[in-house]
């Protein structure tokens, strides 16, 4: 067993790990920050995302004896007090999720995308590629890249308009009444 | 699944990197990006004894340039060569190539250095350096010594490295002005790895072919550079008729495994097209820059 200090969402935090011990169940098991949700644990899926120092990596691929001294963000540290991040906003509103599971994911790989690429959006086959690193098996992606323009958008600071957007109908879903 | 137990080290230099591997050679595993060996691990397939994280060893990070060459520190990343911004048409091919290994979270982690470690045969890092015969430098107990691309790649995950080796850097020749690069690649899904994927490197002089690299990816149980097809664009004038030629060339030059959902004349068909479609750009390219200046 190992005794790390790392700094979670903000916050120091000490753990005794194996060296074994992925930095997602560290996350999980250890620090009780269940957002982080695993699917494969083999760096496919990605729904195991979460920030290391700033960059989007795969939590099940990452030991946590290797994110000792260094910065994790996770979904859990994304809104500010009760008021949600813009990209968790635009998820809501742009139902860019339906049974969640992924959802955690997407909002870490795009928080560490938008950050580096604040225009991400305006380039369709970067952004494209970009979420082609996570797998979501209910949404069929298309809510998913008009939250991520939604996001980038109102990052940027500027005005959306989501009922625009969604009656352009890219997935043939009128207005959001579903 | 959880890897078996191991123990985990972490040293600061690669002095002591090299005598750890020397004290514990065959059931040590170095880790660098993780990418790879990390999955190995938890399908138990690889089962170390003990890992030594190479991560916070000073000195292997970043691109060194010297006027014929380019090193790769064994700590750049894949994501580093996606941005990759120095002025040779190298830093170019490092770019069309970054985006097809893997996605941008496996990129912010994995190496260059790794995946010739790892030798993937349908890697990309693998089939550019075996176009361009880069030089793997390693350092083991007894001192530092340099294996070529040609010698490095012995088979399936396997190399001419020694178990108590550290791979340190990679060197890559400059390509210099002039020099037109492309790649492409063919793979079933987007998740795939490759089926097939081709590199090109192509000099004209006088409108005819001074230098030509192409290396072909998954086109055998290791790397390969198709020394054949360069020879019999050498000298000529780059148009159809010797570019169709090559790419036949390159396709019979490759050795193919059969896999389920590529019988080895598919496989030899795609290589012949992404070479011949890679050739053709390329040397248009060059073309339109040779008139440029
Ligand atoms: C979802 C997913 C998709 C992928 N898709 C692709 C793809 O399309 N194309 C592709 O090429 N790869 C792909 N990869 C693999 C990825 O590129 C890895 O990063 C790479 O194969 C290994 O690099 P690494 O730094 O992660 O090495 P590690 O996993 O840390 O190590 C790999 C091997 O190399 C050895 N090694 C590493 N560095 C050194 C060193 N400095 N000295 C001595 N030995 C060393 C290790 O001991 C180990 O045996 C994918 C991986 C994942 C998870
Ligand atoms: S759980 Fe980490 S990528 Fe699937
Ligand atoms: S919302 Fe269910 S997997 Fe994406």
């Amino acid at each position: 067993m190992t005794d790390i200090e790392l700094t979670v969402n903000g916050e120091p935090r000490r753990a005794t790990v194996e060296p074994r011990t992925s930095l997602a169940d560290l996350l999980r098991d250890g620090l009780g920050l269940t957002g982080t949700t695993l699917g494969c644990e083999h760096g496919v899926c990605g729904s195991c995302t979460v920030l290391l120092d700033g960059a989007a990596v795969r939590a099940c691929l990452t030991l946590a004896v290797q994110a000792a001294g260094h910065e994790v963000r996770t979904v859990e540290g994304l809104a500010d007090g009760d008021r949600l991040h813009p990209l968790q906003e635009a998820f809501a509103a742009e139902h860019a999720l339906q049974c969640g599971f992924c959802t955690p994911g997407f909002l870490m790989l795009l928080a560490g995308a938008l950050a580096a690429e604040p225009e991400l959006d305006r380039d369709e086959r970067r952004l494209d590629q970009v979420l082609a690193s996570n797998l979501c098996r209910c949404t069929g992606y298309v809510g998913i890249r008009r939250a991520a323009a939604h996001a980038a958008a109102r990052l940027r600071g500027e005005a959306y308009d989501d009922r625009e957007a969604d009656e352009d109908g890219e997935d043939g879903v009128p207005g959001g009444s579903v | 699944m959880k890897p078996a137990y191991f123990d985990y080290v972490a040293p600061p230099s690669v002095a002591e990197t090299v005598s750890l591997l020397g004290e514990h050679g065959t059931e040590a595993s170095v880790l660098a990006g993780g990418q790879s060996l990390l999955i190995e691990m938890r399908y138990r397939r690889r089962r170390p004894a003990i890992l030594i994280d190479v991560n916070r060893v000073a000195g292997l990070s970043g691109i060194a340039l010297d006027p014929a060459s380019a090193r790769l520190g064994a700590l750049v990343r894949h994501a580093d060569l996606e941005r990759a911004r120095f002025a040779d048409p190298l830093a170019a091919l490092f770019r069309l190539v970054a985006p097809n290994v893997a996605h941008p979270p496996i990129r912010a982690r994995g190496t260059f250095a790794g995946s010739l470690a790892w030798a993937h045969p349908a890697a990309e890092w693998c089939a550019l350096a075996a176009a361009l015969n880069a030089e793997v430098e390693l350092r083991g107990p007894y001192g530092e010594r340099r294996v070529p691309a040609g010698a490095w790649f012995l088979g399936p995950f396997t190399t001419a490295r020694l178990p108590d080796e550290l791979v340190t850097g990679v060197r890559l020749p400059r390509l210099g002005p002039g020099t037109a690069v492309r790649f492409a690649e063919h793979r079933r899904t987007h998740a795939s790895f490759a089926l097939a994927a081709v590199v090109v490197a192509v000099r004209l002089a006088a409108e005819r072919v001074a230098w030509v690299r192409i290396g072909l990816a998954n086109a055998a149980d290791v790397p390969l550079r198709a020394v054949e097809a360069e020879a019999v664009l050498i000298g000529e004038r780059a148009g159809p008729g010797p570019i169709a030629e090559a790419a036949e060339v390159a396709g019979t030059e490759a050795d193919p495994v059969e896999e389920p959902y590529a019988s080895v004349p598919y496989r030899r068909h795609v290589l012949r097209t992404l070479v011949r479609r890679c050739l053709t750009e390329a040397a248009e390219a060059a073309a339109a820059e040779a008139a440029n200046r």
